[in-house]
């Protein structure tokens, strides 16, 4: 009995212990972030860092500035935003709303089909079909842009964004609907002047994990958006995000050099963003609760 | 009334939602498609069962492949049990307070964090500060706190769909709280902590960013010997072989994907077989 008890007694105890552990490993991945990254803010000042026009890691003098892959992460994202939303809002309420149920299940399972595809396989696909299109459609002198990035990721961030709003639209209660249809509504007239609004919190969560998803992706686009550390101007000409800068330029570097925590510094930011983006959507969704 | 009836409008409007879930589903069709079409020539007993050689533009993925076994299987060693702890903890002893509202914020962010800050994480935290150098052991760890939150929520999931009244019975009875979770819960999620754990092992296989400096070796034509060898892993070896091998074949690039989606998507299907079943089978 005793034996028992103090076996329950350790086994409650680990999972306790594995219950905290995510806490535990989000302190540690920002500590260990900050532990190599703060080494280079005591040289550079963050203010510097983020407004440098110039990223010159390992020429005489270096220079460490990083505007124009944060511009390039932003672009990137904005472009797969603007289709991937209205897009991902609009397949939600078809397969919750409209699509009858073996075609809803069949649509569904492409959507999960479409998650489960690695990011390095979509931007080898990206490279070989996508890149060679939007360069002779568009004439432009290569494909590898930040359009092409932003059709991608915009792609690869529709699954997130469309199960979650489907789950918010699955979650607004089913007599909303049903007292519009009982006014003489359509369903359609229902869909977009009672459920879509009873369902906002939820798709706008949605959107901003997706939003989140893209700024963080780093295989693919660094395999189609040409990598080039130089202020953006149009959607048509190579860019480089922060992902792919730390992702192309962490292998060359020698430990314990500048450029090697500068990789850490950016890291750092990427962090604080998805951060506070996924918190924020988190509260969205949660508020709804109440 | 004037302008447009109201049910042709219903009509427009549901047909613009279908060519939206269109426009989304039919690039997967194209992508399988595209892989499947270039890669089967490629696809043979020695492309799958021997060393790459002339750097890498002749000879197979053999190494590549086994890599990838290694790291997931291993990454999935740390991330299962730990995972399921925590769920249990999660639906079967937490309170409904601050600490469990942080563990679920800190879940929601772990999920969110980007897959190569993961991968700095680990070059920090495994390879240089607890000095595992760059080997499976690192990737394995890294993909594992990666993959905690898929795991996680996949089990809480699994263990939140046994009835209330498993519980109550077993309680009833003089069952411990951990008696109650051991025999009477656990045994009937399982299917789905398993379900949620081959996902998990799917999406591992696939990630390339968190291995890029933990594990990934570019070139070596030789299997790993133990778990503080570098090794190749195959999203790693089809990002090398994409981008910085020039004059290889399209041919091996397409095969080598073909067999990354061949895996990823064969667990999932294996972990919606097991759900489907479980469904069938369910007695409540």
């Amino acid at each position: 009995m005793r034996i028992r008890l103090f076996k329950e007694f350790i086994i409650e105890k680990l999972i306790f212990l594995s219950g905290i552990a995510s806490i535990l490993f989000v302190i540690l991945i920002f500590v260990f972030l900050l532990k190599e990254g703060l080494s280079f803010f005591k040289e550079i000042n963050l203010f510097k860092f983020i407004s440098g026009k110039h990223w010159y890691p390992i020429s005489e003098p270096e220079q460490f500035g990083i505007l124009p892959m944060i511009l390039g992460s932003l672009l990137v994202t904005l472009g797969a935003i603007i289709f991937a939303v209205p897009l991902s809002i609009g397949a939600a309420f078809y397969i919750s709303e409209v699509a009858p149920g073996k075609i809803k299940d069949i649509l569904k399972a492409g959507i999960e089909m479409l998650a489960a595809i690695p990011s390095v396989v979509l931007g080898f696909i990206g490279m070989i079909t996508l890149v060679p299109l939007v360069k002779n459609v568009l004439h432009l002198p290569t494909g590898l842009t930040a359009f092409s990035g932003s059709i991608m990721l915009g792609l690869m961030s529709m699954p997130t964004i469309i199960s979650i709003s489907e789950d918010a639209i699955n979650a607004v209660p089913k007599s909303y609907k049903e007292g519009a249809l009982a006014l003489g509504a359509t369903r359609w007239q229902a869909m977009y002047r009672v459920t879509i609004y009873a369902a906002l919190p939820g798709i706008i969560a949605a959107s901003m994990l997706g939003i989140g998803r893209v700024i963080g992706e780093t295989m693919a686009v660094m395999m189609i958006t040409g990598n080039a550390a130089v202020i953006p101007h149009t959607f048509f000409q190579p860019v480089r995000t922060l992902t792919a800068t730390i992702a192309a330029e962490m292998g060359e570097t020698v430990y314990g050099s500048m450029h090697y925590y500068s990789l850490f510094a950016i890291g750092i930011i990427l962090f604080i963003i998805t951060f506070i983006i996924n918190i924020t959507a988190d509260m969205v969704l949660h508020r709804k609760h109440k | 009334m004037g302008g447009v009836k109201t049910t042709t409008k219903q009509k427009i409007a549901f047909s613009v939602l279908f060519l939206c879930t269109l426009i989304v589903v039919l690039p997967v069709l194209f992508v399988l498609w595209a892989i499947l079409k270039g890669g089967a020539p490629a696809i043979n007993w020695q492309f799958l069962s021997t060393m790459p050689r002339e750097g890498m533009r002749e000879g197979g993925i053999y190494p590549a492949i086994i890599g990838t076994i290694y790291l997931v299987s291993l990454s999935v060693l740390f991330s299962l049990p730990i995972g399921l702890f925590a769920a249990i903890y999660l639906n079967e002893y937490a309170k409904d307070n601050l600490l469990t509202r942080l563990i679920r914020l800190a879940i929601v962010n772990l999920s969110g964090v980007s897959s190569v800050v993961y991968g700095l994480f680990g070059l920090a935290l495994f390879v240089n500060f607890l000095k595992f150098g760059v080997s499976i052991l690192s990737g394995a760890l890294t993909l594992a706190i990666m993959n905690l939150p898929v795991i996680i929520i996949a089990s809480t999931e699994a263990l939140a769909s046994v009835p209330f009244s498993f519980r109550e019975v077993s309680l009833s009875l003089g069952a411990s709280r951990w008696q109650t979770v051991r025999y009477s819960v656990l045994p009937n999620a399982i299917p789905g902590i398993l379900t949620g754990a081959i996902l998990s092992l799917a999406r591992a296989a696939g990630e390339t960013a968190p291995i890029l400096f933990t594990v990934a070796a570019f070139y070596l034509p030789k299997l790993p010997k133990s778990i503080f060898d570098q090794a190749m892993a195959l999203p790693y070896h089809l990002y090398i072989i994409s981008t910085q091998i020039p004059n290889i074949k399209t041919e091996v690039r397409y095969g080598t994907a073909l067999v990354l989606i061949g895996i990823v998507f064969s667990m999932n299907i294996f972990a919606v077989v097991i759900r489907a079943k479980f469904r069938k089978k369910k007695k409540w």
